[in-house]
Parts: structure tokens; sequence; C-alpha cells
């Protein structure tokens, strides 16, 4: 009965998109330290994010957001029992192989941190850990599959606490779908071009109807009915950056929109936790933006 | 034939109903203790055992599954699930609790972290070859004598089981619902009560 003999895999398509299907239902929120990684656990986040410093307070700082530093890591490595990803910079693969070394179980190359390369994203399928990469619309989506990235979060607007980006880019990609769904066998091909998309990935969502990896949502998640509603429109698990931190309340908040994501079909619930929950954080207009991250990434 | 519910607060819930719906097994998916009721049977899915079994404390699931594991629901959990239904969680949250229904000792992440996870073939008694897919996987470190051991994996530190029963208790440290194999799913529901 033993297998002592037989090889076994690490690395394939399958274990590496396989944690983004386990991590479905869930919510992964943005922590900068140990203390935060503990509150997130303790709330019944399904994995947290390590940064130095959440979208809102890169945004009001400024400079060169970059990897987190190693010790950081390590030291919510150690403790915390869930996932810890890690965002490295557009196109900086030597940051995403420094975070491979270090055992974090996500990479998300992401457009939150100030990118490395204009033009080139990181070849994903030369690592072993597995990459989220976030999507405006269906053919980015499908541009970051095609490099390897085994999970899809909408942009949204990072930072923000205002949840008008993620709803825009949900709904962009859900049409993008229906779209390639009704199309014919010889307008994918057409539809393949619009995209910018490889025409297998084009064919295999016309077939299935969604994403080959699974799409979570991101960007301006604040309160659980934010989650809720990006929940509805198709997100099958949150990121939750600066909206957790930044709130009066921060355990109070985590615990509340981890309920919502789970029970987000059942407005009662959600109306419960969202009672008394304290101030969400304070949010700005997307007009009024300075620098709007979801325009990095190409 | 039973209606088998697939535990929905979180993970590869809709893995499991997939599979459950090739075998023609109706099922639901329970996300409250009222939901429970409804079923004869339940899956525990993959996903994260810390955020599970914070959801079932505060959806009141964990008194009203606990009451039907005493009186010998049919269960089968696959890694979380597996976790959550073992007698003792090493490497776990100083607070981990869970149901002790299968008597075996597991280790979270016993494989170590994402990077190791991987796919082996798994040779499970009477049934043949299936694949394997472990995801950050839990080790079965021990097993009490009623339980028994339908399958192990050498991976180079000696034989673990991977799949064991004790009675209507059910465990499994991979994923069988990532594949597109239904046997050991079809085991399970096979040894249901008709």
């Amino acid at each position: 009965m033993s297998n002592g003999d037989s090889p076994s895999v690490i690395g394939t398509a399958r274990v590496k998109r396989g944690l983004a299907d386990m991590l479905r239902g869930g919510v992964i929120m943005d922590v900068v330290n140990p203390e935060q990684a503990k509150i997130a656990e303790d709330a019944g986040a399904v994995a947290v994010m390590a940064l130095e410093r959440v979208p809102a307070d890169i945004r009001r700082d400024g400079g060169v957001a970059r990897m987190s530093d190693p010790e950081m890591i390590r030291g919510i490595q150690q403790t915390v029992t869930i996932p810890v990803m890690a965002k490295a910079r557009i196109g900086h693969f030597a940051e995403a192989q420094i975070l491979q070394a270090l055992d974090v179980d996500y990479i998300d190359e992401s457009e939150v941190l100030t990118p490395a390369d204009e033009v080139n994203h990181i070849d994903k399928w030369s690592f072993t850990v597995p990459f989220v990469c976030g999507a405006t619309n269906l053919g980015e989506a499908l541009r970051r599959i095609g490099e390897g990235a085994c999970m899809i979060r909408s942009k949204g607007e990072a930072g923000t606490g205002n949840i008008v980006e993620a709803v825009r880019h949900l709904r962009t990609i859900n049409q993008q779908i229906r779209r390639l769904q009704s199309a014919d066998a010889s307008e994918l091909f057409s539809l393949a071009k619009d995209l910018q998309s490889p025409l297998p990935l084009v064919e295999e969502v016309a077939e299935r109807g969604e994403l080959p990896v699974p799409m979570f949502c991101a960007g301006g998640i604040s309160t659980p009915a934010d989650a809720s509603l990006v929940m509805q429109l198709g997100a099958q698990a949150v990121f939750v950056g600066s909206g957790i931190f930044k709130s009066e309340d921060p355990e109070r908040m985590a615990r509340a929109i981890v309920e919502a994501t789970t029970h987000y079909q059942d407005a009662a619930i959600v109306a419960k936790v969202s009672t008394g929950l304290g101030a969400a954080m304070k949010g700005a207009e997307t007009a009024t933006l300075e620098q709007r991250l979801a325009e990095r990434g190409w | 034939m039973p209606r088998v519910g697939v535990l929905a607060l979180q993970g590869d819930v809709r893995e499991h109903v997939a599979v459950l719906s090739r075998l023609g097994v109706t099922t639901s998916t329970v996300r409250t203790a009222s939901q429970l009721d409804d079923v004869e049977a339940l899956v525990l899915p993959g996903g994260e055992s810390t955020a599970i079994a914070h959801l079932l404390g505060t959806s009141g699931l964990r008194a009203a599954l606990e009451s039907r594991l005493s009186d010998h629901m049919p269960v089968f959990g696959t890694c979380a699930g597996l976790i959550l239904l073992s007698s003792q969680v090493l490497d776990g949250r100083e607070d981990q609790w869970s149901f002790g229904a299968l008597d075996v000792s597991v280790r979270r992440n016993g494989y170590g972290r994402q990077v190791a996870s991987f796919e082996a073939p798994i040779e499970v008694r009477g049934l043949g070859v299936v694949p394997g897919v472990f995801i950050r996987a839990p080790r079965i470190d021990a097993v009490g004598t009623e339980v028994e051991v339908l399958a192990e994996h050498d991976h180079g530190d000696g034989p673990h089981p991977v799949l064991v029963r004790q009675g209507s208790v059910w465990g499994c440290s991979f994923h069988p619902e990532l594949t597109s194999s239904s046997d050991i799913h079809r085991m399970f529901v096979d040894s249901l009560p008709v």
C-alpha cells in the first residue's frame, strides 16, 4: 500500500490553483505586523497579505512602494497558521524569487506597489509558488492567466475605501464572459484579438462561462455590505486591504466582514453583523485621486 | 438515497457538490443549523480549518453538528474537514478545537507550506490507484485502534495514512474532489444506509 517508490510532483497547476479553491468564500486581510496578523486569524481570515504599508498609507505617503522586509514576513509566518501571501512589484521577478525562497504561500504581483517593468509581467510559470494578479477586464485577466497566474482578483481602486471601481471591474469581466458565451466558434477568433488574449483561454471561457481560475475581488471593500455586494456580483472571495485596520474597531470590522462574506446571500445576517460596528474607513472619491493604481499593469 | 449535505461556510464546496451530483446523489449546501436538519450525511470540504472552525462557532453549527455526530451521522472530511473531525491537532492554533469524531492525530501543514504542496498517485485498498492532490495538507501522525487505514503515502519519511475510516466517519488528507475521479466519494456514498 505504500507509495515509497512513486513520484510526487510539486508546483503543478492543480496544486497552485487548488490553494485558491481552498480560499473560496473567505476573506484575505492586509496586515503590516504580527499583531494585526493575529487579529485577522482570530477573526476568521483564510489568509493574510503581509505588506509594509496598507494601500491607504502608500497613497498618502507616496514614494516607491516595494516588496516587504523578509524579517516582517517571517514574523507573520511564525505568528499565524493560515496561508501568508506577500506582494511583489509588477515585473520584478527577483522580488518574487526572494518571496518564494521565504516560503510564502501566494505571491500577489500587485499594482499597489510601484511597477518595476512597464512592458512585461513576471513569467509566473517558472515558479513553484502560485501567483495572484489583478485585472480590470477579461482581456487583462486572460493575459495574466496566460503568464501563469493561478488566481485573478478584480483590481478595484486600492486604498480608497470606495467600492465603485471594484463593481465596475467585476461587472466588466462578467459582461465580457457573457459575450463570449453567446459567440459562435468563428467569432471567437476576432474576440480573442479584441481582448488581446490567448485563443485557447478565450475558448475555455466561452465553454465554461467563467475564468479558468478562481476570481476574487479586491480594492475598496470596507464594510460587510461591500463584501456581500461583490460576492453577489460573482466574486468567490474577497481581499480587504485598508478597510479593516483603517476602521474605528478593526477586530469587530474583521469579524463582520468574514460573516458577511460567508452569509452574503442572507441579508438578515449581514444586517446583524453590520450593526454597531463604529466608523468604516473614511475613504476617497475616486474622481479626486491623483494616482489611479488600477491603471498599472497591461 | 439519503441526502448528502456539503458544509458551505468556506472552502472548495462546489467541487464536492459537483462530484456528488455526478454520482447522482441529492445534495444541498449547509450554512446554518436548520439546513443541517435537512441532510442525512455531511461532507466537510477543504478550506482553512481555523476559518471554518470560527464560522462553525458563530453560525451555531458547532453544537448542532456535535449533536449529529454523537448520533452517528455519516460524515466525510477532506483536508481541513479531516482536521475538524480529528481527535488531536498538532501545530495548530493554541485554541484550536476539533470534533474528536475520528480517533486520529493530525499535524497541520504536516507536509510543509504551499511550495511543498504535491500530487502523487495513491493506492486505495480494494479500489486501486487514484490521483492524490495534497495542498498544505495535514499529515496523519497516529491512528487509534478503531480506525481502519484505507490508504497510505510515503513522502520520504515512512508511510503515513492518507485515507481513514472509523465506522461512519471518513477522513482524507488529500483532495479527491479536485480530480475527475469520483471513486472515493462513491466509497463513502455506497457506505451510507439506504
